[in-house]
């Protein structure tokens, strides 16, 4: 019996000291995306950061995504022409190698590699710049460090990822076009026929709004993460795990609710 | 002036300051002295607005730190250089940018010509050579981060200087550098000084009054000599164990020069 309270007395503990944590959070959080709508009118200081920064990550991060894309492409296309020969005609190979593509492969997967590959590199960035007190030194010279640091690293996420993201959408048709000419013998006519027969506009505005939200989550929480690192090289370490998990369970969070708000059944 | 009323802190269970009053008269240098881990660096932090008390309240060039808002703090820490313990130079930035951050006038920040001349000015202030501006904060020396520092906190031309331990893991050749740069500093430039020390010997020659905090309030505030003289038990612990400390840093380095 008294082993039983203790136990009930342990997980309301528990439970207490981890809603009071993720009000912490919530609470921390929205104060970090406030104070970034505040200094948009400060756009003097970050547009220049936010070119430097889309270059730096842009650039990088290309070969990665288009090479993901192409493989993504390309194993698409195997696996139609497995379930479909002799059951479907070869057209439905383009309708789906580019629907998949567009819908849903091009923006996850992007999101889901700059949310390792940035996300990781901003909360470092900033979480090793907080426990070496840059940005208490930011601070005490007057200057923000959410105009500073935070804005051009968030905006040059929501620059970069959706151009990406229609860069990957066209390499992954464009392999998956040629490994089912090979696999196949797809034609371009039937291919195109295919992609043409499903393809809506609504599916292209659909795949950049998904991938502008991805944008948002890849950036902002790794930030806040980072901003709000502590106890030095370890806990820079804790935050840039962190982020990048956090980061990506809420890209596939976004993809279910954005999914269901834009194509959902009814 | 600084005046800090009855401020308190504390983090979770820890009370780190306790009702701690001080005050800070235009041009005068006060040490903060105190064991590691007390809150001289918190106290500190408060005069900027870097952290906010519990309780109390802190008022520098007469206004109340606490309750100003996000552009007005703004533009008091334009008037007030902070000195970092390690520096806390931006590592992605060469010397130049770094102390160059520290303009912080707009209208001269804008000014290429003014900035290069002031970011000069003070690597001379801080006895670094020109050609320093161009190397990265990895390729100093900690001495040389430390006047960096300086250099980057006095570039904006403040009314108060705030040192957060600026000798603490410098050898003792190094540290009467850096405290015969305070001393410099505060007759070239005239600034209100709080120099955050665990290091008594430096503290007293920089200090015209020193201040210890002890368990979470300020124990003694005075001229060095009230302070050296002050009955207290604390107090004459941490003065007798620091200077002990001194004088045995003192007698190696003695040896060391006639062992050479």
């Amino acid at each position: 019996m008294a082993r039983r309270a203790t136990i009930t007395l342990d997980l309301r503990r528990l439970v207490g000291r981890w809603s009071l944590r993720a009000a912490d959070h919530v609470g921390r959080f929205t104060f970090l995306v406030l104070d970034m709508f505040r200094g948009v009118a400060e756009w003097r200081i970050y547009v220049p950061r936010t070119f430097e920064q889309a270059q730096q990550v842009g650039y990088g991060s290309l070969f990665i995504v288009l090479l993901v894309a192409g493989f993504a492409g390309a194993v698409t296309s195997l696996q139609t022409g497995y379930q479909f020969t002799g059951t479907l005609p070869l057209y439905y190979a383009g309708a789906v190698i580019s629907e998949s593509m567009i819908l849903e492969l091009g923006p996850v997967l992007t999101a889901l590699i700059l949310a390792g590959r940035i996300g990781a590199r901003y909360a470092a960035e900033l979480g090793s710049m907080r426990v070496t007190e840059q940005i208490d030194a930011l601070e005490s010279l007057g200057r923000s460090p959410i105009t500073h640091l935070l804005m051009p690293r968030v905006f040059a996420g929501i620059l970069v990822i959706p151009a990406l993201t229609m860069f990957a959408n066209a390499t992954g048709i464009v392999v998956g076009f040629f490994t089912a000419k090979g696999s196949l013998g797809l034609t371009y006519a039937d291919f195109e026929y295919g992609a043409r027969y499903f393809f809506r506009p609504l599916d292209l505005w659909y795949s950049l709004v998904k991938s502008y939200c991805f944008a948002a989550a890849a950036t902002v929480i790794p930030c806040y993460l980072g901003f709000n690192a502590q106890q030095g090289a370890e806990g820079v370490g804790r935050s840039t795990t962190t982020a990048v998990v956090s980061a990506s369970v809420s890209i596939l969070l976004l993809d279910v609710v954005i999914t269901q708000l834009l194509l959902g059944v009814k | 002036m600084i005046q800090v009323i009855n401020v308190s802190k504390r983090f979770l269970h820890n009370v780190v300051l306790d009702g701690v009053s001080l005050e800070v008269q235009d041009g005068e240098t006060v040490a903060l002295l105190g064991p590691s881990g007390v809150g001289k660096s918190v106290l500190l932090k408060h005069i900027n607005g870097l952290m906010k008390p519990d309780a109390g309240d802190v008022i520098v060039d007469g206004l109340s730190v606490p309750r100003l808002k996000r552009k007005e703090i703004q533009q008091l820490r334009s008037k007030i250089g902070y000195v970092f313990q390690y520096g806390a130079l931006f590592d992605s930035m060469s010397v130049y940018e770094n102390i160059r951050l520290g303009i912080t006038d707009e209208t001269c920040a804008n000014d290429d010509g003014y900035c290069n001349d002031r970011v000069k000015e003070c690597l001379r202030l801080v006895n670094l050579a020109p050609d320093v501006a161009e190397k990265y904060p990895a390729e100093l020396s900690g001495g040389m981060k430390k006047r960096v520092g300086i250099a980057r906190a006095i570039a904006g031309a403040p009314k108060y200087l705030l040192y957060d331990e600026p000798t603490s893991g410098l050898d003792p050749v190094n540290a009467d550098v850096i405290d015969a740069l305070i001393e410099r500093l505060r007759d070239e430039l005239g600034v209100t000084s709080v120099v955050v020390s665990h290091d008594v010997r430096g503290s007293f020659r920089v200090a015209d009054r020193v201040a210890l905090l002890w368990q979470a309030k300020i124990r003694a505030d005075g001229t060095p000599e009230q302070v050296l003289a002050s009955q207290d038990p604390a107090v004459q612990q941490f003065l007798e164990r620091d200077l002990e400390m001194g004088l045995i840093q003192a007698e190696g380095e003695d040896r060391a020069k006639h062992g050479a």
